[in-house]
């Protein structure tokens, strides 16, 4: 088994696994970080979103591999001091009914968010479309990323 | 005064120094009841003044975590941020666990409050004892007793002990819901925090030491079997420590990580023993619907005579296709076998019914094995099932260690459970102005009960009480079951048979309102106006409160109002679970395909617990439902499910989700079901707007296939 470096929110950590072995697994089996969630395996659900290099990524299709030496943040390492101004609105909103998806969907509004701090409905729609939510969440985190947007008012 | 009975309140008692526990009954005719009436959850009051609610029912995101100690919080006169929850597992001690039916709220209503009213009468006796004063000086808030005479109080914590010494009331006084301080309110749920941190523990992370990953490779054929297996390739990759059948259509691959289990299970070798089903099709299991309509069918409701109405006649079948509940998180398990006991993590809805039959397969009695109920990632019914906590247990087994078994997407979308696929016979006389004189449905379906060998009293499959009311005050009304068969492996998926009575009925009431070149919320309420009692099974369902959403949804809708051009609208009813729903649905048609703009929707759910949750349920509900009107549909072939995963069985996304709004009619009734009964409505107010935009009738699900 190869090794690799990761730089997983902000510190290194050595990993032994095979390279093809998709980043998802790396974070939850080896990393013991569970807040990224496995739920489709092909990246059509977004569950498992993670950024990579500051842009949003399936890590259930993202070989380890590819990413040795890049910088990787989780949903743990999202809020370097408290919550992040997402999670503050995602809890403002109540948006999380069973809350598995919810972990990657924070993540990819992050990296819109980061790129286009005001973005509008159709921005919202053309980012956060990637992401299934089978509990129909939808409307409340568009409302909850415009809440983020605007500095946590409505 | 409601009177308490004694045995209602079999489990109280005082365990040394632990203060106050009050323990209370649960009645439930759970899907899958199997246990009679035994207590069902606990208070604990303890001298450091903690309250402990324990939650028998199961979170999969509706809310229970929540809503319940509400309920139990407000008759004890707490303080709401002192609570705390806790999740019970599987135990003798709660009655029936089962988490579904839309059951948890209206089931647990009176044993929750007055279980909560008699500490609270408990504690207030404590007090009065402690000061010497009359109990009627007393008064308790917000987490003490008060003696305002006297400007004294004490904390539940402080008064624990003393009450616990006490004999608890034989009747108690539920308050009235003017006085409701906690029901009602828009309390945050107490799960949120963690779920947005990534914290929350569904049943996915939980993990132990010395922990193996299994993944399972099961018969593709409905009914198939293992023949042989060929491991050479599977053991070639580093981590894979044991490949073995486990069951007669089953192979585990075990390995370090899931990942590894993974690989290893793509390179392993099974042949399989098709079996009784390879010929099996989709086509196959329609033609079968259509035999099984000839049978005599078992009366659901009856009055009046359809036979003898005369005038115009219209009739239509409808059809709907299996579906899959695709819950979010995939089914998993993680169980500890020894040869003395089995413990389990399970994200489960049927705690007792995996303690059963994991007792069962392992060969241990069922006090032998621990079920521990995690999160769940959404349920929807699947996980009324609790095939991965078998499995999970007989990996352990075989490998003498603590296991957690995963299924894949297509292990969920191949091997599940589906919403039966059925048939509708409907058929109408409508007299010279074209009102309704008499009205017939007969539902041709398999039963899901009859299926997993459950009882199938009087031929009438046990969810249909529940989910095929006919809620308008026909003179002569015949709603039919006819149970058909079908190898095809069966589940409860959210609203159940609700979604198929509803679809057919609703659209056929507007082919009918069409036929008579009426409004569609005119004809309906034409058979709303006058006030009846409708008695279904053990349901006594209301017209005036179905005329009552009705009018509530139309209203905010703005029927009456001209719409843009190019926006059409669609309206359907109906009543599951207790409750009334009534949408209105507003869409554009783009290239032939419906865009839905907006879903007005209203509710007569009784008393709301809580609106936050409530807002939350009815949009998801809708959801899911758009979901599965437009797209959902399980095909087989060759005995195979073909779907797989979400590219080709394609849940909603945010593009094409509409916006919602939720209208809940004021009510203090007892409380009824939320997390289903806005399903059915949607998919007939979907076609009757396609109607309304195109003259096109939409018979069969989905409507994109």
């Amino acid at each position: 088994m190869p090794d690799f470096t990761l730089r997983v929110n902000g510190s290194e950590k050595k990993v032994s696994v095979s390279p093809e072995t998709p980043l998802l697994w790396v974070l939850r089996d080896t990393l013991d970080l569970p807040g990224t969630k496995f739920g489709c395996g092909a990246g059509f659900c977004g569950a498992c979103t993670v950024h990579l290099e500051g842009e949003a990524v399936r890590s259930c299709s993202t070989p380890v591999s590819q990413v040795a030496g890049k910088n990787i943040t989780t949903i743990e390492g999202l809020g370097a001091n408290g919550l992040h101004v997402l999670q503050q609105a995602w809890i403002a909103e109540e948006v999380p009914q069973c809350g598995y998806c919810q972990t990657g969907q924070i993540m990819t509004a992050a990296a819109l968010l980061a790129k286009t701090p005001k973005p509008s409905d159709e921005q919202i729609t053309q980012a956060m479309n990637g992401n299934l939510c089978r509990c129909g969440t939808y409307e409340r985190i568009r409302k909850a990323i415009h809440r983020a947007a605007t500095g946590g008012a409505r | 005064m409601s009177p308490l009975s004694r045995r209602e309140f079999v489990a109280a008692g005082v365990a040394a120094g632990a203060g106050l526990v009050v323990g209370f009954y649960l009645p439930h005719e759970g899907r899958i009841s199997k246990e009679g009436f035994s207590p069902n959850a606990y208070l604990r009051i303890t001298p450091n003044n903690k309250i402990t609610i324990v939650v028998a029912r199961s979170e999969m995101g509706q809310g229970v975590r929540t809503a319940l100690p509400m309920i139990l919080a407000e008759e004890l006169e707490a303080d709401w941020k002192q609570i705390e929850i806790e999740q019970a597992g599987a135990s003798t001690l709660f009655g029936d666990q089962t988490t579904g039916g839309s059951a948890s709220v209206r089931t647990t209503w009176d044993p929750m409050r007055k279980a909560g009213a008699a500490a609270r009468e408990m504690l207030i006796s404590a007090a009065a004892l402690t000061w010497g004063v009359p109990r009627s000086s007393c008064t308790a808030q917000s987490g003490s007793i008060v003696h305002a005479a006297s400007n004294r109080r004490l904390s539940y914590g402080e008064l624990s002990a003393k009450a616990a010494t006490l004999p608890i009331p034989s009747d108690v006084t539920l308050k009235q819901a003017k006085d409701y301080k906690i029901v009602g309110q828009r309390l945050a749920r107490v799960d949120t925090p963690a779920k947005v941190k990534g914290e929350a523990g569904f049943g996915i992370d939980f993990r132990m030491p010395g922990m193996k990953y299994a993944v399972l490779s099961r018969c593709p054929t409905i009914g198939g079997k293992v023949t042989s297996f060929d491991d050479k390739e599977s053991k070639k990759n580093s981590g894979v420590s044991y490949v073995g059948k486990i069951s007669d259509a089953a192979v585990a691959v075990v390995a370090n990580s899931v990942w590894g289990a993974m690989e290893g299970r793509r390179v392993l070798n099974v042949s399989w023993d098709d079996g009784p089903n390879k010929d099996l099709n989709t086509a196959s299991v329609m033609d079968s619907l259509k035999q099984a309509a000839a049978k005599k069918g078992a009366s659901l409701y009856a009055v009046g005579d359809v036979m003898k109405a005369k005038g115009r006649r219209i009739s239509a079948e409808y059809q709907l296709p299996f579906m899959a509940h695709a819950p979010m998180e995939p089914g998993n398990c993680t169980a500890s076998y020894s040869t003395t006991g089995c413990e389990l993590w399970a994200p489960t809805q049927v705690p007792q019914d995996c303690r059963d039959s994991v007792a069962q397969a392992v060969g241990l009695d069922p006090d032998q094995v621990k079920v521990n109920v995690t999160l769940m990632g959404g349920g929807f019914g699947r996980r009324l099932e609790h095939d991965y906590a078998v499995e999970a247990a007989l990996v352990s087994k075989a490998i003498g260690g603590p296991v957690k078994v995963i299924w894949t997407r297509e292990d969920d979308m191949r091997f599940s459970t589906y919403r039966p696929a059925s048939l509708h016979q409907l058929s109408a006389v409508l007299d010279g102005s074209g009102w309704p004189l008499a009205f017939t449905h007969r539902i041709i379906a398999p039963s899901i009960s009859g299926q997993k060998g459950q009882p199938v009293p009087g031929g009438v499959d046990p969810d249909l009480p529940d989910e095929a009311a006919f809620v308008y005050g026909l003179e002569n009304v015949s709603i039919e079951s006819v149970i058909a068969e079908t190898p095809v492996p069966l589940g409860w998926m959210r609203s159940v048979y609700a979604l198929q009575a509803g679809f057919a009925s609703e659209s056929f009431i507007d082919e009918l309102a069409a036929a008579a070149g009426k409004d569609p919320l005119e004809y309906r309420l034409h058979m709303l106006a006058k006030d009846r009692d409708i008695q279904y099974f053990t349901t006594t369902w209301h017209t005036a409160r179905m005329r009552g959403v009705l009018q509530l949804a139309a209203e905010k809708a703005g029927w009456k109002n001209p719409l843009p051009a190019g926006r059409f609208r669609g309206i359907a009813c109906f009543g599951c679970f207790s409750s009334y729903m009534a949408e209105v649905v507003e869409i554009s048609m783009e290239n032939d395909t419906p865009r839905v703009h907006r879903v007005v929707a209203a509710v007569d759910c009784g008393q709301v617990v809580n609106p936050s949750i409530l807002e939350q349920q009815i949009p998801g509900g809708i959801v899911y439902a758009l979901s599965n009107a437009l797209r959902a549909k399980i095909t087989i072939e060759k005995g195979r499910v073909v779907q797989g995963n979400f590219d080709d069985y394609a849940p909603l996304r945010m593009e094409e989700t509409p916006i919602v709004e939720v209208y809940a009619v004021p009510s203090t009734e007892s409380p009824t079901g939320i997390g289903e009964p806005s399903v059915p409505p949607l998919a007939p107010a979907l076609c009757n707007a396609i109607y309304a935009a195109t003259k096109k009738r939409i018979r069969a699900l989905p409507i994109l296939s």
